[in-house]
């Protein structure tokens, strides 16, 4: 498995007023391409942080992130727009729908900032919904849906602009133990039979047993330093 | 079916019955139903848990300072515009109620309606003169002044535009009739020469009058030699000697209309009937202050119409935007609510607590509006096309009337506003509030 | 465009506060229209297409001053004047003064110069043959159910008759009616004949109100009313002339500055809904800042956000003003209807509309700015964090 993900002494300081925190120190990790990573570690050890400068959402203070050969650390904030909007899927805790569309019309999101045309835009959320199951709630708006079924529209929302990359924080953090583990069964079947590179932070040690590979942070850096994964 | 046709009937209750009680509402019954309430407050016990919820009501109100302020603001823009307006209407009326007693009389020609469309000659003129029930001065002359109304056209000092002014010829006993005209400049006209006094509205509304300055009339050059007060719309004249007006506007000896002093206001009807039963005249005789009250008529009731019916709109408007809020407000308190209820307090402390909370608003944005409007308007000068077709110079009268006709309206907005929003605080499940913590 | 569900879905999600939002806005606007009809109004009060291309000499000292008969020739005489006539105020009251309208004493070829009033060529011969004859408006003859062949009385004001009869009677003999429905208010008149008038009439013989000259330019109007003025320049019969539009104005700008009345009360009206509705808009950005982010993590750029945000505050405006002009249309037909033509208020068209909506996009621009900028100034990091 080549590496997708090369992590070369990532550094993130926030600034509080005053004060500076260094959440994450010098963090060096390759992530390779199909791989289904969980990231673990108390909190504040700054895994939430990894998690959101790997998928874009902020910039390191110091280091680099190159996923599949682009230099991200680079890109300013509307490049790493339209980055994400093609190379990143988003699963959060608290599935974060909007909650006056509807399952179809929520999973079509992405969908917008491509040009496909309005037939082809439903079809592939139609799509993307069977895949996850709730191919026939399509028209349900979120309240009318239970946790674990939020959670796959969300999730069907992250792959329906098929991204190479899924980044999941503490999917299943909010469900029942059956949901979450349709949830991870879900995530997993998506990591073995369609290939896509999962990155998930969790604190469940059992949500992590449905991962490839485990890594813990701690203080800001990887306990087991610049851990290269195997397939 | 019913139950919503009665929801519907509360509904158009809840909003008719306290504007109709406003309505009504002296000015002396509000504070005392202010005292009521801060003693039902202090002393009973649903009155004691009512105000420590508004207490907590009013502590949130720093956090909600945009919404509080649409309240406040929405209703000081209604209550400013139609006190503003209704000033206007009530200044313009008063000046001209002001320039009529009930023991003058105006007499002009049968069917004319107003000055300026009347013709008298002389030989009228001294037969009304001549009528018992003039009061005769100390020489024995009858208090009459025979007077000539023209109109002239000159420039306004903001437009710069031309507008027309009345020129009144006066007759010599006109000082005796008008006894509240006090020159405040220079001299009187001399009679026989072409000179004029200037009225203090039309000095400040029209250029050229100062004194000392002329005036090219037909051709004729007239001199401005004074300049009176009377505190009534003849403020907006310029006086001269009527048989010179006459001669320079080419009308002979013949004048508009006569003005007497009676005797006293009951000679007025035999005065008239007088008038009326002497072949020889075809005049219509009337009070001044019916004169004048009548020439206000019309756009008196044109500027109450027009203010009423902005004022109403806007405050649909403002009303509107007081219900988002206060939907708004007790929405987020929900929790605060719902656990105050849980705890024990019903439902009177709660939808009371609300009401009163818009109407506090709601007397903060009536005080500014009707403060703003005083401020600004209150003795502002204007004119408009008046009587005889010219300028009319009034100030603008924000009376306390008006400021408390403002503030009930303030009130009305207020307790429509809140009252919605009140009942509806009072029903929401006390579980489903609690739920949201 | 595609983005349209998620704006309205934005609306909709809170309906009552929506609702109540745009009732205010609808009610601002209703004021508005009904506002900006009244000064529309006044500010075209007398024009008509024929509007320009005439003249109104009156005497410049007072339109109370009448002006010499002899002046008639003089100004035909004038360079660039095509025709001229003349006419005198009458101000006869019909039966009672509340049912006031114009009525005056017109030269033999007046209605030449008013083409816009349609009269039959019979019925303009017979004027010219009945000495007491009398046209009068379709509208005016509707409310009084007169028909040809009346006699019509009038109570003189200002001119008694010789013999000292205060009483003019007229035959009907015509009956115009305006080209433009738009203009029907000037049906409100009567007119008789002129000489008549200065033959009945026991003062001011041989005088006139006023002269209506048709240029034959209307670019030169300027020109011909100062050439005309200058014939009388010196004299005792000083003149002012204008265009009939200008005259109209004059009268109008000496009862009000409508304008600026009318601009006052818009004025505080506008700054209140910004208000309104700016608290409205920050309110739902505000509850918006987790689903704002969502969609900057999907890829959604700074700009789409801030459209998104502006979109929203200006589709409520503008559907609030539309509901509103609509409201002031239905408002101003039916005055229009219940009181004639003697309101003041012109039909809600397309300048009024325009000038609505337009105002209604600024306002929702202005409104929506800043709770725009918040959303699209927002870190994607913190508003997930709940920071």
């Amino acid at each position: 498995m080549d590496a997708l993900v090369e992590i070369r002494n990532l550094s993130k300081v926030y600034e509080r007023g005053t004060q500076k925190v260094e959440v994450l120190h010098r963090v060096n990790l390759d992530i390779g391409n199909g791989d289904f990573l969980a990231l673990m570690g108390p909190s504040g050890s700054g895994k939430t942080t990894l998690l959101n400068l790997i998928g874009g959402l902020d910039s390191p203070t110091d280091g680099s992130i190159q996923i599949a050969g682009e230099r991200i650390d680079q890109l300013g904030e509307g490049a790493l727009a339209k980055w994400r909007a093609s190379n990143v899927g988003f699963v959060f805790q608290f599935y974060n729908l909007l909650p006056m569309l509807t399952a179809r019309r929520n999973v079509e999101l992405p969908l917008l900032l491509t040009r496909l045309g309005s037939a082809q835009r439903k079809r592939n959320a139609d799509i993307a919904l069977q895949l996850v199951g709730l191919g026939d709630r399509a028209a349900h708006k979120p309240s009318e849906l239970s946790g674990g079924q939020q959670q796959r529209v969300a999730i069907a929302r992250a792959i329906v602009s098929d991204p190479t990359l899924l980044v999941c924080d503490e999917p299943t953090g909010d469900l029942d133990r059956q949901s979450a583990a349709d949830v991870l069964t879900l995530l997993q079947q998506l990591n073995r039979e369609h290939g896509k590179t999962v990155i998930m932070v969790t604190h469940d040690p059992k949500a992590a047993e449905f991962a490839r590979h485990t890594l813990h942070l701690d203080k800001g850096t990887l306990v087991e330093d610049a851990a290269k994964v195997e397939a | 079916m019913l139950r919503k046709l009665g929801l519907a009937l509360g509904a158009v209750a809840c909003v008719l019955v306290p504007i109709a009680v406003l309505i009504v509402l002296p000015w002396w019954l509000l504070p005392v139903i202010a005292v009521l309430l801060a003693g039902w407050m202090a002393f009973t016990r649903v009155g004691v848990q009512t105000w420590s919820v508004t207490q907590v009501g009013i502590a949130t109100i720093p956090q909600r300072l945009g919404s509080a302020s649409v309240v406040v603001v929405g209703i000081a823009g209604v209550v400013g515009v139609l006190v503003a307006l209704l000033a206007m209407g009530a200044g313009f009326a008063a000046t001209l109620r002001q320039s009529g007693s009930d023991d003058t009389a105006i007499a002009i020609r049968a069917g004319a309606q107003t000055e300026i469309n009347s013709v008298l000659d002389h030989a009228t003129a001294t037969l009304v003169s001549q009528a018992p029930q003039v009061l005769k001065n100390a020489q024995g002359e009858p208090i009459a002044s025979p007077e000539l109304v023209v109109v002239a056209s000159l420039p306004k000092k903001a437009s710069g535009l031309d507008a027309n002014v009345e020129i009144r010829g006066i007759g010599e006993r006109a000082w005796e009739l008008r006894p509240n005209v006090k020159l405040i400049a220079g001299r009187k006209f001399a009679p026989g020469l072409r000179e004029l006094i200037v009225g203090k509205g039309a000095a400040t509304q029209f250029a050229g009058l100062g004194i000392g300055s002329s005036l090219k009339l037909n051709g004729q050059l007239w001199s401005i030699v004074g300049e009176f007060d009377s505190g009534d719309a003849n403020n907006s004249d310029l006086w001269g000697d009527t048989a010179v007006v006459g001669s320079t506007y080419r009308r002979g000896s013949s004048m508009t209309s006569v003005t007497v002093r009676l005797t006293d206001a009951a000679a007025f009807d035999a005065f008239k009937a007088g008038i009326a039963s002497d072949r020889r005249l075809q005049v219509d005789v009337s009070t001044t202050r019916d004169y004048y009250n009548a020439q206000a008529r019309n756009l008196t009731q044109t500027i109450r119409v027009l203010g009423t019916t902005v004022g109403i709109i806007m405050a649909i408007g403002a009303v509107f935007g007081a219900l988002n809020t206060m939907y708004a407000a007790v929405a987020t308190r929900t929790r605060e609510i719902a656990t105050l209820r849980a705890i024990g307090f019903r439902g009177v402390p709660v939808v009371v607590s609300v009401l009163l909370e818009t109407i506090l608003l709601a007397i903060l944005g009536g005080a500014l509006g009707a403060l703003i409007a005083w401020a600004v308007f209150d003795n502002y000068t204007a004119s408009t096309l008046g009587t005889n077709f010219s300028q009319v110079v009034f100030a603008f009268h924000v009376t306390p009337a008006l400021l408390w006709g403002g503030l009930k309206w303030a009130l009305a907005i207020g307790v429509i506003g809140g009252l919605f929003p009140a009942l509806r605080a009072a029903r929401v499940p006390v579980t489903a509030g609690l739920r949201e913590l | 465009m595609k983005y349209l569900h998620l704006v309205l879905a934005a609306l909709v999600r809170r309906k009552t506060r929506t609702l109540f939002t745009l009732f205010s806005v609808l009610a601002a606007f209703l004021l508005f229209g009904l506002l900006d009809s009244v000064r529309t109004f006044f500010d075209q009060a007398g024009s008509g297409v024929a509007g320009v291309d005439r003249l109104i000499t009156i005497s410049r000292v007072s339109f109370t001053l009448s002006l010499p008969k002899s002046l008639l020739q003089r100004i035909q005489a004038t360079p660039g004047v095509a025709e001229v006539t003349y006419a005198n105020w009458f101000g006869g009251i019909y039966q009672d003064p509340k049912n006031f309208f114009a009525n005056q004493a017109v030269a033999e070829n007046f209605f030449d110069l008013y083409p816009e009033r349609i009269l039959p060529a019979e019925q303009r011969r017979a004027f010219h043959d009945t000495r007491t004859g009398a046209v009068v408006g379709q509208s005016l003859v509707e409310k009084f159910h007169w028909k040809i062949g009346d006699k019509i009385p009038l109570q003189a004001t200002i001119f008694p008759q010789k013999g000292g009869s205060n009483t003019w009677t007229f035959d009907l003999v015509g009956i115009y009616r305006m080209a433009d429905p738009k203009t029907r208010a000037q049906e409100n008149a009567l007119f008789f004949n002129w000489d008549y008038f200065d033959e009945a009439r026991t003062f001011g013989n041989g005088n006139v109100g006023w002269y209506v000259t048709k240029v034959r330019d209307r670019n030169q109007a300027n020109r011909v009313a100062q050439a005309i003025d200058a014939l009388s320049e010196n004299s005792d019969h000083e003149t002012k002339t204008q265009t009939e539009q200008a005259f109209a104005a004059s009268f109008v700008s000496q009862f009000a500055d409508i304008g600026l009345i009318v601009g006052a009360i818009m004025g505080a009206v506008f700054f209140t809904l910004v208000l309104l509705t700016g608290n409205t808009m920050a309110q739902a950005v505000r509850e918006r800042i987790p689903e704002i982010a969502v969609l900057k993590t999907i890829g959604f750029t700074n700009r789409s956000v801030l459209g998104l945000v502006l979109s929203e505050s200006a589709a409520l405006l503008v559907l609030g003003s539309v509901l509103g002009l609509v409201s002031a249309s239905i408002v101003v037909g039916s005055l229009r209807t219940a009181f004639g033509t003697g309101i003041p208020m012109q039909e809600i068209g397309g300048g009024i509309w325009l000038r609505g909506v337009l105002l209604a996009v600024l306002i929702g621009l202005l409104v929506g700015a800043l709770p725009a900028l918040r959303g699209m100034r927002l870190r994607i990091v913190d508003a997930l964090a709940g920071r």
